[in-house]
């Protein structure tokens, strides 16, 4: 690596001057007369032989470059680079970063923990090979085994219970080429399926199995909402995934509440800027339960009840809305509103019991049904002041898709009226849901009024006048209760607030009014820091909403300084088209098999047949009974045959078998797909995931730890989906009433689904254990990669200090090996295929008006005609050329050229690059890829990754903002000027982090050191957000959406476990004493998920091992001391571990820092003897029906962009004191 | 006049997030071997806490550090040279590897050698020390880590004594902070002046404190004299080790380990010139409450004509004196005075300083709000005896029990970010909350620049 830039520091240049006196014979001296020479020990200790940049390629938003040191050979230690690019003279700079997980990262190279070699459990590698040499063919040898019900349950029931023995690594990629080879030929390649996350934290690692998955045509799953980190209210409101500003620019916010995300646990390397931004000025609040780290830095903590932080925001809304939007007017905000927000569009009212309730937005369809007006029903109405006369404003997602140059958030001169008050043909009373009362989920209703017009045969009102009402902000003349003042326990008052979060009323009114007021002078730089503590809940997206009122209220987002700043999980890929069309091989196939990772597990682990909370449970009381009888599985067969949602596999068929029955029944796929689903003979698998053929079948996992980190249910998928016998679940399973009408309910739950279960990895996590074969991985050390984070504009290369030690390959060596012999195998069982790929709705693509005015029609119920790609999903053919998958897998293939690329909707030509990469990387020679760009090489692939992305390459960012500029009608490519022949090669970030570009794949302008910021593109240059209105929306208005009373922002508190479930005590006639409490599970300070909870070092430096975290109330109860041993149990499993008591813990509530592994310290339970489990022991898969919607705008499905998410923090689980012996055998 | 050149470093505890991965690397660097697993030349505690080793701060068990004789001379808490010798055998004031901990790891082994069994395999603890398995992990380097288990031993911590009625163990009154610890390189070391065998010694270029680890004869007087606990005792070679300064980075021209890797960029490190005539007359100034002012006077003004001259004279070189003027330490204890020295009662003149840390206001003192001023968001806020962390339990730690001086110190700071806020967000130019706190506007935000913005250069 270069060298450091020097440095100019008034000790650093002295180091000449430390060698006084007359020099020794080593070059060292000294005054005093004494011997010094034995110093030379220590700097014997303190040298090297080469200094090697790399990052790690863990699942956190770090992306810290580092310095690792290497002596003999040996890598001894690392510490964090310094020389990033300058954030210029008057702001700190981004050196250094890195955390104490990642200095101690080196540990795992050479620790006992490391994978070494290949391993398989040893029966199984027996049976084999017997098999094999029996048969003479793999293939036909898995066949045997897996075909064979008593041998395979045979092998699987000895899952996760030590034999592995070693492998080659020949016979242990040939066992697994095999397994994909049978499973495809006999099941289809829907049912294979690759999982691994955050394509950021290691892209090319990520890509190499992406892109095998995606040329057989496999699964590849999410993960961003599997996680829960995934904030739905982001593509609810701003029709984006989630884009938020860099950590940077905290520093440019005048005010920061932060709400929800520990920054200096989870974002070590960036919370200094929130710790010098208090010296430049900044206000600091944080919102948290407990005392933790970042309530230290706070200016007031808020120590608000788990789980209730909707209900201070609501509260924060309302003080806001009367001081800032009706007492008196803010004109920045006022313009804001009316630019950059729904407040100014028409509501239609429907009449409910004699008075109204909200219902959709007025559509420019509405106002004359007769014209032809193009996507009239995509297009929402405001009323302009001026005029008075209801004007369709242009910008909207009808545009979007319409005649080119009108998706634009111009005003053109029209005044957006925000409020009908003054100008309203009557007040209406409105019926508005609330949560906070009653004691099942429903709640119940409060009176408000609004101004009304009629427009269009409609009775209307504007968004912000309902918003007015729901937050209880009343004026003259309106029907309905308002809240006489603060003190007025009424929704949603501060008082109100109180009584909920247990915040002193005044003090969230001042946080309140100090936030908007920091905004009104500051032109918007008010943000709000939120994450996990927030976003981990059940109804996250509403409490979002909340939040994200607040910035809309103040005209703060689209600002540097200002708006949302969601730090959970939200890695961002910014070489974004290049990465995708790597690691979903869009250059030679489309679509890949793209799959939301929550249902799929969600029926692979069969925890649906546990539910006890029914989809119509969540309606509101004012709802009209859409989702009544239905079980949450039904919701997911909706949603998959009305294309909302993806759902593989897919039929209870072969798609490859399928379109060759189309073939010879002389039918077009789509008319005999239909026809078979119309007179039932061809079934979603969805509709019965217990039937042995709609089983996934085989599963990689690689960069992940899918049991010991992210499995929500982790006890359900170890008994059903992999069949071992270590199981703790003590639920009950759905009682006969509740079970689903459109999903078939089978008497045997089907344990054991998955045939084989690979892991890839560097050291043995509990996945690894459970696994069949476990493939040892390159540690972060040892390859090359790339990585890019959110939180700094940089990107980070990862570079060998030394080559893989013992057997273990990179990521792209496995795959590469692993796509050879499948494609051999291939040539003699599979050959060129033809594959029914079912694909969703998606979103940013004209798909997303499919399915207007958010109606849901189900053409199985006859409400409609079954129509691929409106009213269903699209049925797309894939040829699949098995042999040829290892070929195409190493080079770039022609749809780069031949289709472009296609990025959030915007697109553009990368002949040219292919032209570079071509003469970079050398062009293959024969075969189906000759000719094209070699990504053998790891190298190669980076450089095609940067090459094919605008952030990295001005070409393509300057590209792709003259595409937008067509079909937006505003300037925009001056965003890039200057950019056009900048171009970061691989090269280039090995030397010095590299700062990215402008580039349409985001929105936000990041030039001249301008720090990121999310939409400021939009606000700049009127582009609209991929929304519905093309506005940030407030209302979201799906007809389910308001069937759960959630059209607007709405205070929804933790689901009532206790009432749902009861008692879920041990039960063993014990008699003793136990507390059920809410169960919290935040982010480690001693790893990074599973990742570094098992390094000795993080275990030293906090008591090694789990631990939970009570409060001393709790503790005293229950008679236990610091560092007992207790255990921790629900319906869903049982936690060994032992507590910690502590005065920063709020009485009631429990911490389990998550993503604690069995796999170190954990002894067997007294409750039932087996091994103590990790966090997820004690949760479950929960999903919200809204999740489910597609088809509709911004609700349409994208991969990691919109689906239902594992949420786990309401949670709550019963505790106890250990009085047996602790026992680990 | 003996003008001497001391490499001093200060840590603003109000930027430490305690992510201890100064420890980390510190740890990697130079602890990571045998006899030394236990070892931490870098640690960082949790206040309110006991700390590592246990109580350290109690000096009453410990004897560490100097105090007055009756006649006002300064002397050993440990004894003289008589009580040494008596004692030489059966050190009674050492502390304990529980004191410490059991240092451990685990049969990570079992994982993949596991043969077929009827649970999963799992990694059990195992002592570093006796090679014992380990079924009860009960202390550790940082087992008090954000206030874990502290209702039990809050009160075992020494800075609580006196002050129990304000830090208490409840979730309505918790507070916390970060103690990020290395030897002190004092310009008085008790180790020094404790080792039988004269085996440890200042560098007379840098102040750096060692011990020579070949003159070591195990005798531990360092050990139990430190009253930081930061002279460790290696029980496979038999010597003495600690914190060196990083010297073999310093020498060449990098800042030592534990500060360049401090994410939290809380860590500067400067040049300070001293007269060592004048140190045992500071170290024996009567009242602890003089020591911080005593220690002050020691520290000489580069910039004076006469401190130039004669520190040339004593063979300090030009662009040391020149880095001297520029030195952030110098600044933040000197010119700023935010920077304070660890207890300072122990008279050992310590040279790492720290800043004190702000907190949130107690939440019993911030409900002015329906009437709260939105324009005034530090309202309250700048008040040291609003905040959670107790004046006096941070007086306890930095300033002899003066609880004055903390206040002066948080006032300062409390006084930048009001004029900083009132300049970088609201536009506006008003010099009345840096004359209020005796500062210029200049001044205030020169010291901003500093703690805030804090480059690479600026901080070492």
């Amino acid at each position: 690596m270069a060298r450091p830039k020097p440095r100019k520091g008034p000790l650093l240049g002295l180091h000449r001057h430390l060698r006084r006196g007359p020099i020794s014979e080593e070059g060292w001296s000294q005054l005093v007369a004494k011997d010094r020479r034995w110093e030379a020990s220590y700097r014997g200790r303190w040298s090297h032989d080469k200094v090697v940049r790399s990052t790690h390629g863990v699942n956190c938003t770090g992306s810290c470059s580092w310095k690792v040191y290497v002596k003999d050979g040996l890598v001894t230690w690392e510490t964090q680079a310094t020389d990033y690019p300058s954030t210029g003279p008057d702001m700190p700079e981004y050196e250094p970063r890195g955390c104490p997980r990642g200095a101690s990262f080196s540990w795992y190279i050479y620790s006992p923990l490391r994978l070494k070699r290949p391993y398989v459990r040893g029966t199984l590698l027996a049976l084999f090979r017997q098999q094999r040499e029996r048969l003479g063919d793999p293939v036909e040898a898995w066949a045997s085994i897996v075909d064979d019900p008593e041998v395979a349950r045979a092998y699987k029931r000895e899952r996760g219970r030590g034999g592995f023995v070693r492998a080659s690594w020949d016979d242990a990629v040939d066992l697994i080429a095999a397994a994909h080879v049978h499973t495809i030929k006999r099941d289809g390649p829907d049912r294979v399926a690759g999982f691994s996350p955050i394509p950021a934290m290691s892209m090319a690692s990520y890509a190499a199995g992406a892109r095998f998955y995606s040329l057989i045509g496999g699964v590849v799953l999410s993960f961003y909402d599997w996680y829960a980190d995934l904030p739905p209210s982001s593509p609810q409101t701003f029709g984006d995934q989630t884009d938020v500003p860099e950590s940077g620019d905290w520093w440019n916010a005048g005010y920061l509440l932060v709400w929800g995300t520990n920054l200096p646990t989870t974002r070590t390397p960036d919370a200094h800027f929130m710790t010098e931004a208090r010296y430049r000025g900044q206000k600091v609040v944080v919102v948290s339960p407990d005392y933790a780290e970042h309530t230290k830095f706070a200016d007031h903590w808020l120590a608000a009840q788990p789980g209730t932080d909707g209900a201070l925001a609501m509260a924060m809304g309302h003080v806001i809305l009367k001081e800032f939007h009706v007492d008196r007017s803010t004109p920045y905000f006022q313009q804001y509103a009316r630019r950059y927000t729904d407040m100014p569009l028409l509501v239609t009212l429907r009449e409910r019991d004699g008075v109204h309730v909200p219902d959709r937005l007025l559509r420019a369809s509405d106002l004359d049904p007769a014209s032809e007006v193009e996507n009239g029903d995509w297009k929402p109405v405001l009323i302009d002041e001026r005029s008075g006369e209801p004007v369709v404003p242009n910008g909207s997602v009808g545009h979007r898709y319409g005649a080119p140059g009108e998706w634009n958030l111009r005003l053109d001169g029209v005044q957006p009226m925000l409020s009908l008050h003054e100008h309203a043909d009557e007040q209406v009373a409105v019926d508005l849901p609330r949560f906070d009362v009653g004691d099942g989920e429903h709640g119940g209703i409060m009176r408000r009024g609004v101004p009304a017009r009629r427009v269009g045969g409609h009775l209307v009102t504007t968004v912000l006048d309902l918003t007015l009402a729901q937050y209880g902000v009343g004026r003259p003349g309106l029907p309905g209760d308002w809240p006489t003042d603060y003190d007025d326990p009424q929704p949603h008052t501060p008082a109100w607030q109180e009584a909920i979060t247990g915040v002193d009323r005044r003090l969230a009114a001042r946080v309140a009014r100090e936030f908007a007021r920091n905004a009104e002078r500051t032109d918007g730089r008010s943000m709000i820091c939120m994450g996990a503590g927030t976003n981990h809940w059940f109804h996250s997206d509403q409490t979002y909403r909340t939040f994200l009122a607040l910035v809309l209220m103040c005209g703060c987002q689209g600002v540097n300084g200002g708006g949302w700043a969601h730090y959970v999980g939200q890695e961002k890929v910014r070489p974004l088209a290049g990465l995708q069309t790597l690691a979903f091989a869009t250059d030679w196939s489309r679509p890949p098999r793209h799959q939301s990772a929550t249902p799929f597990f969600y029926l692979a682990s069969e925890q649906w047949r546990y539910e006890h909370i029914r989809p119509a449970d969540h309606a509101s009381p004012l709802g009209r009974g859409l989702l009544d009888g239905k079980h949450v599985a039904d919701v997911n067969a909706l949603a998959a045959r009305l294309g909302w949602l993806p759902s593989y596999p897919s039929f209870d068929r072969n798609p490859l078998d399928l379109v060759d029955e189309a073939q010879a029944s002389g039918a077009s796929v789509a008319d005999h797909v239909v026809r078979e689903l119309r007179e039932g003979r061809l079934h979603f698998a969805c509709e019965d995931p217990g039937a042995p053929g709609n089983h996934p079948k085989v599963m990689t996992i690689w960069r992940a730890n899918l049991l010991g980190s992210s499995g929500k249910g982790h006890e359900y998928f170890l008994k059903h989906l992999l069949g071992t016998s270590e199981s703790a679940v003590r639920a009950q399973e759905t009682p006969p009433e509740w079970r689903p009408q459109d999903v078939r309910w089978r008497d045997e739950a089907a344990e054991g689904k998955l045939d084989l279960l690979t892991t890839i990895d560097f050291r043995m996590t509990s996945t690894a254990i459970f696994s069949d074969v476990v493939l040892p991985a390159a540690t972060w050390y040892e390859k090359h990669d790339l990585s890019t984070t959110d939180l700094h504009p940089f990107v980070h290369t990862f570079n060998p200090a030394v080559s893989p030690a013992w057997e273990s390959k990179t990521d792209w060596q496995a795959f590469e090996r692993i796509a050879t012999r499948f494609s051999e195998l291939a040539e003699r069982h599979l050959g060129v295929r033809r594959d029914l790929v079912v694909a969703p709705l998606g979103h940013d693509s004209p798909d997303e008006i499919a399915q207007p005015l958010g109606e849901v029609r189900d053409w199985r119920a006859g409400e409609c005609e079954p129509i691929p790609g409106r009213t269903m999903p699209k049925l797309i053919v894939v040829e699949r050329d098995y042999p040829a998958v290892a070929a195409k897998w190493a080079a770039l293939g022609p749809l780069v050229e031949q289709l472009g690329t296609q990025i959030k909707g915007t697109s553009w030509d990368a002949s040219e690059e292919v032209e570079h990469l071509r003469a970079h990387c050398g062009a293959v020679r024969g075969g189906i890829a000759d000719g094209r760009p070699s990504l053998r090489r790891v190298e190669d692939a980076c450089e095609a990754i940067l090459s094919l992305s605008g952030t990295t390459n001005g070409r393509l960012s300057v590209a792709g903002f003259r595409a937008l500029e067509k079909t937006c009608g505003v300037p925009m490519a001056h965003l890039a000027t200057g950019s056009e022949d900048l171009r970061i090669s691989f090269a280039d970030a090995q030397v010095q982090p590299r700062t990215v570009m402008t580039s349409p794949e985001w929105s936000g302008i990041e030039a001249h050191g301008r720090r990121y910021s999310p939409f400021t593109i939009n606000v700049e240059c009127d582009k609209p957000w991929h929304t519905l209105s093309g506005r940030q929306q407030l209302y979201v208005d799906h007809s389910w959406m308001l069937e759960l009373g959630e059209g607007l922002p709405a205070y929804r508190p933790p689901l009532r476990y206790t009432a749902i479930f009861g008692d879920q005590g041990a039960r063993d006639g014990s008699q003793r004493k136990e507390l059920t409490l809410q169960y919290l599970t935040p982010h480690s300070k001693w790893s990074i998920h599973s990742e570094y909870q098992d390094n000795v070092h993080m275990l030293t430096l906090f008591r090694g091992g789990g631990m939970l975290w009570i409060s001393v109330e709790d503790a005293a109860e229950l008679q236990i001391a610091d560092n007992d041993w207790v255990e921790s149990y629900n319906r869903n499993g049982v936690v060994a571990l032992r507590a910690t008591v502590s005065q920063r813990i709020p009485q009631g509530t429990c911490l389990m820092y998550h993503a604690k592994d069995r796999n170190v310290g954990v002894p067997l339970t007294e409750l039932q003897g087996r091994r103590g489990g990790t966090d997820n022991s004690l949760t479950r898969i929960v999903m919200k029906p809204t999740h489910f919607i597609g088809g509709y705008a911004q609700l349409s499905f994208g991969f990691n962009y919109y689906g239902p998410t594992g949420s786990q923090r309401d949670e709550v689980t019963v505790l106890r004191k250990r009085e047996s012996k602790v026992v680990y055998e | 006049m003996t003008i001497r050149a001391q490499v001093g470093m200060v840590m603003n505890l109000d930027k430490c997030i305690g992510c201890h991965t100064c420890s980390v690397t510190c740890k990697q660097v130079w602890t990571d071997r045998p006899g030394a697993e236990y070892m931490w030349f870098n640690d960082v505690e949790t206040k309110p806490g006991v700390g590592y080793p246990k109580r350290w701060e109690d000096q009453e068990q410990w004897r560490g550090g100097w105090e007055l004789d009756r006649k006002g001379r300064l002397r050993l808490k440990a004894g003289g040279k008589l009580r040494k010798l008596l004692s030489i055998f059966a050190n009674p004031d050492l502390p304990t590897l529980d004191d410490y901990y059991e240092p451990w790891t685990y049969d990570f082994e079992q994982l993949v050698d596991a043969p077929r069994q009827r649970h999963d395999p799992v990694a059990r603890a195992r002592s570093r020390i006796t090679g014992e398995q380990l079924d009860e992990i009960s202390w550790g380097p940082n087992w008090e880590d954000n206030l874990a288990g502290s209702p039990e031993r809050i009160h075992h911590d020494p800075l609580t004594v006196g002050i129990e009625d304000q830090v208490k163990a409840q979730y309505e009154q918790a507070f916390m902070m970060y103690l990020p610890r290395i030897c002190e390189h004092c310009l008085n070391p008790s180790c020094v002046a404790s080792c039988p065998s004269g085996a440890m010694y200042k560098r007379e270029e840098d102040g750096i404190v060692l011990v020579d680890q070949q003159k070591c004869r195990s005798w531990r007087f360092c050990v139990s004299g430190c009253p930081y606990k930061k002279v460790y005792f290696n029980h496979r070679s038999g010597k003495a080790e600690k914190c060196t300064l990083c010297y073999p980075r310093i020498e060449q021209g990098q800042p030592t380990i534990c500060s360049e890797t401090c994410v939290g960029r809380i860590r500067y490190l400067g040049l300070v010139l001293y007269d060592v005539d004048r140190v045992e007359a500071a170290a024996s100034v009567p009242d602890e409450h003089d020591l911080l002012e005593a220690q002050r006077s020691v520290f000489l003004d580069p910039s004076d004509p006469l401190v130039r001259a004669q520190a040339l004279a004593d063979g300090v070189p030009e662009d040391w004196i020149d880095a001297a003027i520029r030195s952030p330490v110098y600044l933040l204890a000197m010119k700023y005075r935010v920077a304070l020295p660890l207890h300072p009662e122990y008279r050992t003149l310590p040279m790492v300083w720290y800043v004190p840390p702000l907190s949130p206001i107690a939440s019993t003192l911030e409900t002015d709000g329906y009437e709260a001023d939105p324009d005034e968001v530090f309202s309250a806020v700048d008040d040291p005896d609003a905040m959670r962390v107790p004046v006096d339990y941070l007086a306890n730690l930095l300033a002899a029990g003066d609880g004055e001086v903390i206040r002066g110190v948080l006032r300062r700071l409390a006084a930048m970010r009001h004029h900083m806020r009132k300049r970088e967000v609201l536009g506006e130019h008003d010099d009345s909350r840096p004359r209020a706190v005796g500062m210029t506007s200049q001044e205030v935000e020169d010291l901003y620049r500093l703690l805030a913005i804090a480059k690479y250069e600026d901080r070492y």
